[in-house]
């Protein structure tokens, strides 16, 4: 087994404890202080609990999956890329991806993506939340909904259920602030934690916080005024907790770093490993240049497939020679694919109509290839499947039950996953 | 009172025409355009009939849809919150107290024509040139082609000179030159930094951002296909379109480094893709994969001659080609869309919502929630030569902008946070930005700004903490400036408000804490300075409980005090 951060409290963590002990005296905070209580009464017993987890590794532009997952060899459509063979019998994948293709046992490809959203902002969107954009409605993405339905059973986390590393998230929608994606760095390195002052004073700030605050929230002005003070509540949380350290990417072993990759993607991958060992419920980690309009080929064989390969590849490993794997969705996945024509600068365009998506872990069927696009990678010639159907997929993946129905805010009932069919072949 | 006999009431409808009969120049002595220093109306502080107008359409929904408007917002609410909007910070505690105790009845109107005045040209430059830099070129500062001191430079300016809208407009789009101000630049021009960054694969960016920002027309989609919600826009409109830009080019300036140290944006002969330069085409594909030929046509349907030559003479004496950009921004600047964007866009800045959502996406798909009362400002704008502070005003002392942000029985249904349309039966409270919470905490606490560039440079390096780049090709980017907890820690523990509850000499906080008033009086100061009122019961004894903490130190319970006070939530925002 793993040792988990808190078991090893650093001299920085025994401080924090003594402040905890301030402020757990604090009536002004009862509700926080609450849970400070309980967190430090958590014995590692009940750290190792099993939760559920998921890691979205998103790609931002829009990746060709047809030069990665899906390939097209001697198509006019297909590009110079070759396939290779992968640990999952009867899967190939793009040749740039070597460690990748060792792990494919733990994962399955989806080749039957097809949507309908090829603008980078409406495709985003729609991907991260299963909904279209509705000026209307702010529907909440993966991450929000995800940690809202499994933040609950981890009594002992103290550090924000969705956390964002590099940004590029959609946020929590009608679920409120509290469900929004905490946006880190991949250094790992959260802005601003240092008060500056005794614990015992910055108690006392916050009963004159509480004061003002309380005040404003009494006077009926909406929403906004009691959001500021639930955010205000999870700082607090999250300033004086010890499981801060799970950001802190650079107390890994060299060789772990090594393996994930020295770059942005590759420490996020990490950190996102390190966090779901705390008990975060969802992980969503940026990769972005995948907007390849022009000279793709050169862009994902010297560069952005070798960064994806060696994190990804560390990643799934490392859940799984820890035994979380089978705890942990992982998701791997963008706003659309790219045109199967290659255009006049050796690039590809914007392309939903049949694109892949890559899952593993948690409750998934593993090493399995799902759906099928034409020769030519223009059509998808299996069943289609849409945003919402990969989104129920990944909820069943993690036991969440798909009858959840929200309440938007005007009223109007939501059904979880936007309604989605789970695909069916991505389960034994 | 008679208003129909003074003040800016007097102008005829069409003020055009009486600026070019010289009759309005003889009365008033204006110049052609209210250029310059901007003069408040005649009578000062008196309402206009753009307000009533304002109000009446306001008032005429409330009455179909059975609302009652929220009471009027204290005094203090209203002078923060135009403050805020017009100037982008909080007012001073002497500002504030200025305003509340003066005793005349067009108070409000007065304290507006001195913000939009000389006395506060800097600030408004600077705050709306704040605005429009994320409106043109985002948050982002990593992209080497735009230089954001040589944009806002230009912003600036333009907003101290206060030139029409239209000519601003026009500006940007035609803009020529050298886009930062750096040691070899021979022609500098920080209108460039406009479509600098955006002329990438043909432009599409430029193309998107001019028919969204300033025609409220989202095209960017049509550019692979017919938009399947919005019937407005076809395919070959995006590209017709996009044929206005094909002249211009971003030359890349190393300046003897190795890395790109500005853009010059030309204007050059295009040959077109077809290579004939008379009829200087482009292809675009369709879904299907079917090439299709496009000329530059205006979304309109004006077309233009589909020259790609540069205008020149020829020998004869007659004349060839033409200048695709001028020709695009004379059809911008003329559209019947272009007023109502901008009115569109100034209202949603001063009540948080537009007359649609988003602001920038007109159509039959997306109709406005006062469709009468856009049109009238549009042509009111149109009549007043797209005197923006003209606008500002009529916005800022009309009605609804002067109601409380509190939620009554009355005003309940008016939910637009809830998708309803918003019926303005509210101020609705929202966020400052990021760039007011900023200016608005060197205000709190009057610290020196020193040297404007320094400044904006340090307010950047601030704002970057907040911004995040989506890692696509047109540069889409976000701010978690949003009220989550980077934010809030911001607030908590960043060096700003280390600064700001430091009690350094001379800083604010030292001068009230070691001023001569009484301790109830020092709260009272800390209180207006940051709220714009008074303590109430409960908080003054709160206060005692700090000031019983630290031991009767009057100045460092003042100092625990000014920290919660900038952290709460009633500070935070705009209400």
């Amino acid at each position: 087994m793993f040792a988990h951060p808190t078991a090893q409290l650093p001299a920085a963590g025994r401080q924090r404890r003594h402040f905890l002990s301030h402020l757990a005296g604090m009536a002004a905070l009862a509700g926080p202080a609450g849970c400070f209580t309980r967190s430090l009464l958590a014995n590692a017993a009940d750290l190792k609990k099993r939760h559920k987890s998921a890691i979205l590794l998103w790609m931002g532009g829009g990746p060709s999956t047809m030069d990665i997952w899906d390939l097209k060899p001697g198509q006019a459509t297909g590009g110079p890329f070759k396939q290779i063979s992968t640990s999952a019998d009867g899967i190939a994948i793009s040749e740039h991806l070597p460690l990748t293709a060792r792990q494919m046992h733990h994962l399955a490809i989806v080749r039957s993506m097809s949507t309908r959203e090829a603008d980078h902002q409406r495709g985003r969107y729609y991907m991260h939340t299963g909904f279209v954009p509705n000026p209307n409605v702010e529907h909440p993405s993966y991450g929000s909904v995800i940690a809202h339905e499994l933040a609950d059973a981890i009594e002992t986390l103290e550090i924000p259920p969705f956390v964002s590393v590099g940004g590029g998230s959609v946020g929590s929608g009608f679920l409120g602030t509290a469900w929004d994606p905490f946006v880190v760095n991949a250094d790992g390195r959260v802005r601003n934690l240092d008060m500056g002052i005794e614990p015992q004073r910055l108690a006392e700030r916050l009963r004159m916080l509480a004061a003002v605050e309380d005040r404003f929230i009494g006077e009926s002005r909406g929403a906004l005024p009691g959001d500021h003070r639930k955010v205000v509540e999870k700082t607090v949380r999250l300033m004086t907790s010890s499981q801060l350290e799970a950001f802190k990417v650079a107390q890994e072993p060299a060789e772990v770093r090594e393996r994930f990759g020295e770059n942005n993607f590759g420490r996020g991958c990490l950190m996102a490993r390190r966090l779901v060992e705390v008990g975060v419920p969802f992980v969503e980690v940026n990769l972005g240049g995948w907007d390849n309009h022009s000279d793709i080929f050169a862009t994902l064989a010297d560069r952005k497939l070798p960064e994806l390969d060696q994190a990804m590849s560390a990643l799934v490993a490392d859940l799984a020679d820890r035994g979380l794997l089978d705890d942990t969705a992982i998701i791997w996945m963008g706003e659309f694919g790219r045109t199967p024509t290659i255009n006049g600068n050796g690039g590809r365009d914007h392309w939903a109509r049949s694109w892949s998506v890559v899952v593993g872990g948690a409750g998934f069927k593993r090493g399995v290839v799902v759906g099928e696009t034409s020769a030519d990678g223009r059509e998808v010639i299996s069943e289609p499947y849409s945003s919402q159907d990969l989104m129920a997929s990944v909820l069943k993946a993690l036991g969440i039950p798909l009858e959840t129905t929200y309440r938007a805010k005007n009223g109007r009932p939501m059904k979880i996953a936007n309604g989605g069919r789970v695909i069916a072949e991505l389960f034994a | 009172m008679d208003t129909s006999l003074i003040g800016d009431v007097r102008l005829p409808a069409n003020r055009r025409a009486w600026w070019r009969s010289g009759v309005l120049v003889a009365a008033f002595g204006f110049g052609v355009l209210p250029a310059a220093a901007w003069s408040a109306p005649p009578n000062s502080g008196v309402p206009a009939p753009q307000i009533a107008f304002i109000d009446e359409q306001i008032e005429a929904v409330w009455n179909d849809t059975g609302l009652t408007p929220a009471a009027a917002a204290t005094d203090g609410e209203w002078c923060r919150r135009v403050y805020l909007d017009l100037i982008g910070r909080i007012p001073t505690l002497s500002e504030l107290q200025n305003y509340l105790k003066t005793r005349d009845r067009n108070r409000a109107a007065r304290l507006v024509d001195r913000l939009l005045g000389d006395d506060y040209a800097a600030e408004y430059a600077r705050h709306w040139a704040n605005v429009w830099t994320t409106i043109l070129i985002g948050r982002d500062t990593n992209n080497r082609l735009v230089d954001r001191n040589g944009m806002r430079r230009y912003l600036r300016d333009s907003f101290a000179a206060n030139i029409p809208y239209d000519r601003f407009v026009e500006e940007l789009l035609t803009a020529t030159g050298d886009n930062a101000d750096r040691d070899g630049v021979e022609q500098f021009n920080g209108a460039t930094n406009f479509l600098s960054g955006k002329l990438a694969d043909g432009a599409l960016q430029a193309t998107a951002k001019t028919a969204q920002i300033f025609l409220g027309l989202q095209v960017q989609c049509t550019q692979c296909h017919n938009h399947p919600f919005n019937s407005g826009v076809k395919q070959n409109q995006f590209w017709e379109l996009n044929a206005f830009f094909r002249q211009t080019r971003g030359l890349r300036r190393f300046g003897g480094g190795r890395r790109v140290a500005w853009v010059e944006l030309v204007d050059e002969d295009f040959a077109g893709q077809g290579g004939n330069p008379d009829e200087a085409e482009i292809y675009y594909e369709l879904r299907n994969g079917l090439v299709k030929v496009a000329y530059p046509v205006f979304i309109d349907g004006t077309e233009i001659s589909r020259s790609g030559l540069l205008p020149g003479q020829l020998p004869d004496g007659g004349s060839y080609g033409v200048n695709r950009r001028r020709e695009l921004a004379r059809l911008v600047v003329g559209s019947p869309l272009l007023p109502k964007a901008i009115v569109n866009r100034l209202w949603a800045h001063f009540f948080g919502y537009g007359f649609t959502k988003p602001i920038d996406d007109f159509g039959d798909h997306n109709r406005p929630t006062h469709p009468v009362l856009l049109e009238g400002l549009a042509e009111r704008l149109q009549q007043y030569s797209y005197d923006l502070k003209s606008l500002m005003r009529w916005i800022v002392l009309s009605k609804p902008y002067s109601l409380s942000s509190r939620i009554e029985p009355g005003n309940e249904p008016d939910a637009p946070q809830l998708g309803e349309p918003p019926r303005f039966a509210r101020f609705y409270p929202r966020q400052m930005q990021a760039e007011q919470l900023y200016e608005s905490l060197l205000t709190a606490t009057q610290a020196d700004r020193g040297d404007e560039a320094e400044a904006a440079r340090q307010r950047d390096r601030w704002l970057s903490q907040f911004v995040i780049a989506f890692g696509t090709d047109e540069g889409d980017d976000a701010t978690t400036f949003n009220g989550s907890i980077p934010q809030v820690l911001m607030l908590f523990n960043g060096d700003l408000i280390k600064t700001a509850t430091r009690l350094d000499r001379g800083g604010f906080l030292d001068k009230v804490a070691n001023g001569p008033l009484r301790n109830r009086e020092k709260i009272n100061a800390l209180y207006l300075t940051a709220l714009a009122r008074q303590p109430t019961a409960r908080e003054l004894r709160e206060a005692n409980q700090l000031l019983l903490a630290r031991k009767g130190e009057a100045a460092e319970a003042l100092q625990d005090v000014w920290w919660a006070l900038l952290n709460s939530n009633e500070f935070i925002l705009n209400h």
